[in-house]
């Protein structure tokens, strides 16, 4: 049944990023991307991870896609791509790629089962978030807090000169 | 006997999983999973087809009128006559539109709605998908919604289309925020995202009348508000409806939508809707509970959808009553009032639970919810004041 799911979420994902990388018209690859998001969310779920699938939909999908479909919206003036591909680009993907792909299968943690985790609950990352990693939170906390800020700065700025 | 009436609905579910006791278990999942699928659909389109001739009736009484009365009894088939209606009508797709996310558009919007009802319990043991991060799924699958309004707006390649879902989205993402914060006290004081576990802390009552729903505590109530106030926005109802203000915009993301398409966003946005009300029951009245024990004997998801009717009723008695608010001054709100005052929930909340959750702890909840409240209506200048009236734009 695992296995099952995970081949179709594989297909699935992989179809949806393919066609990220490859449709003309760049509203449809922001809309593909999402989908891919979704796929990587059910791979979270399917391993066990519920909070980080759903943390992946909620942040990725919501928020992440909206933001670049506006960006496309509100910068480009011609939504179509010319439609040649760009092999630079190609070549750099796919040598990431065959790297990625050495490194994984040369790491000798690949042969080692896994270990047998408790389930992770919401309450236990919450715990260790307000305990061990209070610190790299705030941190974070504050640099998010520093670009809504400066974000609304760039605003306010404009509309001084209009 | 009342407690066999309480869980009747689970009795008929494993009636019918009974047949397939020998089966695998990846089966029992499934054959489960689709009871519960198709139990939702039937109660939840049904509650549909109830409200939208109800809202009419509802809203013609306000105005003095009568609202729809021909097709059956009191009008009551009307629903059907709609159906029908939607169903035969011609589906126009623009010529210069985007075929496949203009088609994908009202089936994502519907599909996030009905999610979105899942996780809410709708009595005892009566949670169709129970997971640990319930709440965080609900809102996860509504924040689904926006990308859907834009697919829907920017598919129709119109300018009132792509206006108005500029609009919703702008409103959906603003009030996002206080929705979800006055959400964080809840599910701090419970302990728990589950939202059978925030419905089982409300148990229990004082001095026998007095229920312990979290809407009972100064920051639950005023939670309460914020949440219900920033549910209207996300339905985009009256006096939020600006995206899809008939007369300044045509319907907003739904001009280029005709026939059953259209039907499909009208539905959304009533499902959406009752998720947003169910939410806001299951976490601050009590969700499945009565309100006091002598009344127990009713069965718990009776209860449920009393509550869920009341703020249906309040919704479109808003409707009825409300003109409708200007794009800049629901992002004021949002941005200067609702959320200030939802952070200020958390704070209250946190006071309420260390001054012991008693009495002490109402007032002083009450005392930092009543200072942050007029120092906001200090700072934002909103006080009344008594003058003579002025007229800026007529004599």
């Amino acid at each position: 049944m695992n296995s099952a799911a995970f081949v179709v979420i594989a297909i699935l994902t992989l179809a949806a990023s393919l066609a990220a990388a490859s449709l003309p018209k760049l509203i449809h690859a922001a809309l593909s991307f999402a989908v891919a998001f979704i796929g990587i969310a059910a791979f979270f779920f399917l391993l066990g991870a519920e909070f980080v699938g759903l943390v992946q939909v909620f942040v990725y999908v919501g928020a992440v896609a909206v933001l670049i479909v506006f960006t496309i919206l509100l910068t480009r003036r011609d939504v179509q791509d010319t439609g040649k591909l760009n092999w630079g680009g190609a070549i750099i993907a796919i040598a990431v790629f065959g790297g990625l792909l050495w490194a994984i299968l040369k790491t000798s943690a690949l042969s080692i089962a896994a270990p047998q985790i408790e389930a992770l609950t919401v309450k236990r990352i919450g715990g260790v978030l307000m305990t061990d990693y209070v610190w790299p939170l705030q941190c974070v906390g504050l640099l998010l807090t520093a670009a809504l800020i400066g974000a609304l700065i760039l605003v306010m700025e404009d509309r001084n000169e209009g | 006997m009342s407690s066999s009436l309480d869980q009747i609905f689970i009795r008929i579910k494993q009636l019918l999983l009974a047949p397939l006791a020998g089966a695998p278990d990846w089966v029992m999942q499934i054959a489960s999973a689709l009871i519960n699928i198709f139990a939702l659909l039937g109660v939840f389109l049904t509650l549909f087809a109830i409200i939208s001739v109800l809202e009419r009736k509802i809203l013609g009484r306000m105005q003095n009128r009568y609202g729809p009365n021909r097709v059956g009894p009191f009008g009551l088939f009307q629903p059907v006559a709609d159906g029908i209606k939607m169903l035969i009508k011609e589906d126009i797709v623009p010529a210069r539109a985007d075929k496949v996310v203009h088609f994908l558009a009202p089936i994502l919007i519907a599909a996030t709605a009905i999610l979105a009802l899942g996780v809410i319990p709708y009595g005892r043991n009566m949670t169709p998908f129970a997971i640990d991060g319930g709440i965080l799924f609900f809102f996860a699958v509504g924040s689904t919604t926006e990308l859907a309004v834009f697919m829907a707006g920017w598919g129709s390649n119109n300018k009132f289309s792509m206006l108005g879902a500029m609009r919703a989205i702008a409103q959906m993402i603003s009030y996002e925020l206080p929705l979800i914060i006055t959400t964080f006290p809840v599910v701090m004081v419970v302990g728990a995202l589950s939202p059978d576990a925030i419905v089982a802390a409300q148990n229990g009552d004082s001095f026998g009348v007095l229920p312990h729903w979290f809407v009972t505590t100064p920051w639950g109530a005023a939670a309460f508000i914020l949440f219900f106030v920033s549910g209207l926005v996300e339905s985009n109802r009256t006096p939020f409806d600006v995206p899809e203000g008939e007369s300044e915009i045509v319907a907003g993301h739904m001009t280029e939508y005709s026939g059953f398409k259209y039907a499909t966003f009208f539905m959304a946005e009533y499902i959406g809707m009752f998720a947003i009300s169910g939410l806001a029951v299951t976490l601050f009245l009590g969700g499945w509970h009565a309100p006091i024990r002598g009344l127990e004997f009713i069965p718990s998801y009776v209860w449920f959808f009393v509550k869920l009717s009341i703020l249906l009723f309040i919704y479109i008695w808003a409707r009825g009553t409300l003109p409708r608010t200007r794009i800049d001054q629901i992002m004021n709100f949002a941005w200067k009032f609702m959320l200030p005052m939802a952070f200020t929930c958390i704070i209250a909340a946190a006071v309420w639970h260390y001054a012991g959750r008693g009495v002490a702890g109402w007032f002083w909840s009450l005392a930092v919810l009543g200072v942050v409240y007029i120092a906001l209506s200090i700072l934002l200048d909103t006080r009344k004041r008594f003058a003579t009236r002025t007229y800026r734009f007529a004599e």
